[in-house]
């Protein structure tokens, strides 16, 4: 069969377009399905699935994993959750250097490194976000997914016109129905995002959680930065870890109390739903700022903008920046030091229902050595103990 | 609720990709037909869930 001109040029067209698609496609694959390495620290016991505590959410994008670190003494129950936004990756490394590193003498350990699964598989509609970021090490660098504020809308959409909030029946911003910091304490009838919050809670009843934290970061134009959010039932722990830290480890942390009035975060939807103290810690993250320069994984890593600088000179900003920025090892040894103290704080007040954690790097040794120093080859580790997320 | 709307969304992108496969084939000119091509990317792309 011979083509007239016509024809070939169509087919030519053709071959543009399906390279197009090939190309973008691919791109959007890798970032969707890119499998992150977790080797288990020799301190995790067990690792479930979020669905083990809701059926609704088994087999789902987030049927995220969960690290159990059971001390060989009884003691409190701790759940760290990293990858709430998961466009935050401080929060989500500190969990890693927990799954990777930390040993449990007393109480157990229950660490979440991909709250929102679905949000770590996009990045923000027409952010320019880069897909993926990388922590050098000494065996190569690792490669993490960028992720979003908010669950992928190829997992759950439409949005509405107005999200609800359930049970308060609060009106919030839509796109937040896909927020899993807007939808405690979720519905089991609920979207993927209130399933995920709703099995979050049944997670924090049945495990008997005594401590929940919640880890973000923030923009330095936000209030709520450098800072510990905490619902009534927590401040007086969070208040001592706030004092101890701001005196003892060389970075300024404050305490804030959880508004009552303001509806679907964890700060506040934990507490009111559970026995379990709920905070939040935020670390500062120039990537989240409007008026940054340049969006990309270097901007990320080094937390360094001369935009962002540029905002502070004019006062717009609650929390300071200089020419070294904020590096990624200074937003996780914020989070690594601020766990590890509100568990030893835990353990002063309540010396009955100890927990106990060694083996984490705290603020000052993750600045030093880098996060890549506490990282583990997947290349070397026993496939038992190697998961992905 | 949600499912089913999400269903006949992707009937709807369907159904757009096969209208403009359709125009593609009939057009007579480079420029429509680069257009046509250029513009099914993104509606491919969705309905093969990848963005």
């Amino acid at each position: 069969m011979r083509l007239n001109g016509t024809q070939a040029r169509k087919g030519v067209i053709c071959l543009l377009g399906a390279a197009l698609l090939v190309s973008s496609g691919a791109g959007f694959y890798r970032s969707r399905h890119w499998k992150e390495a977790v080797v288990l620290s020799p301190g995790v016991t067990e690792v479930r699935k979020l669905g083990d505590y809701f059926e609704g959410i088994r087999n789902t994008v987030n049927d995220c994993n969960l690290y159990f670190l059971r001390g060989r003494d009884p003691g409190a129950t701790v759940l760290v959750l990293g990858g709430t936004h998961p466009e935050e990756p401080a929060g989500r490394l500190a969990a890693w250097l927990f799954a990777e590193n930390a040993e449990i003498d007393q109480g157990t350990l229950i660490v979440v490194p991909s709250a929102n699964r679905s949000a770590t598989t996009v990045t923000r509609i027409g952010g320019a976000y880069p897909p993926f970021f990388s922590i050098p090490t000494s065996w190569g660098e690792q490669r993490f997914r960028m992720g979003d504020r908010w669950s992928n809308p190829l997992d759950q959409w439409p949005d509405p016109e107005v999200y609800i909030h359930y049970p308060s029946m609060q009106s919030l911003a839509y796109v937040d129905i896909r927020n899993l910091n807007r939808t405690w304490p979720g519905r089991p009838g609920g979207t993927l995002t209130e399933k995920t919050c709703h099995a979050f809670m049944e997670l924090i009843r049945r495990e008997k959680v005594d401590v929940f934290i919640d880890l973000h970061e923030a923009e330095l134009q936000y209030p709520v930065i450098s800072t510990i959010v905490a619902h009534e039932n927590g401040q007086e722990l969070a208040t001592l870890v706030s004092m101890t830290l701001s005196d003892m480890e060389g970075f300024r942390i404050g305490t804030e109390f959880s508004p009552k009035n303001l509806h679907g975060l964890s700060h506040r939807e934990v507490g009111d739903f559970s026995d379990a103290a709920s905070l939040l810690f935020e670390a500062p993250e120039p990537f989240l700022d409007a008026t940054r320069g340049r969006t990309t994984a270097e901007q990320l890593l080094t937390g360094k903008d001369e935009f962002v600088m540029k905002a502070g000179r004019h006062g717009l900003l609650f929390e300071k920046i200089d020419e070294n920025g904020w590096p990624i090892e200074v937003r996780v040894g914020r989070h690594t030091s601020s766990v590890l103290q509100t568990l030893e704080t835990w353990t002063e007040m309540n010396p009955g229902r100890p927990i106990v954690c060694r083996n984490v790097p705290r603020y000052a040794e993750v600045i030093r050595n880098g996060i890549g120093h506490y990282l583990r080859n997947p290349s070397l580790a026993d496939p038992k103990r190697l998961f992905f997320e | 609720m949600t499912g089913l709307i999400s269903a006949i969304y992707y009937g709807m992108v369907a159904f757009v990709v096969v209208i403009m496969i359709h125009n593609l084939i009939r057009a007579k000119s480079w420029e429509r037909e680069l257009l046509y091509v250029i513009v099914l990317v993104p509606f491919l792309l969705r309905l093969l869930q990848l963005k």
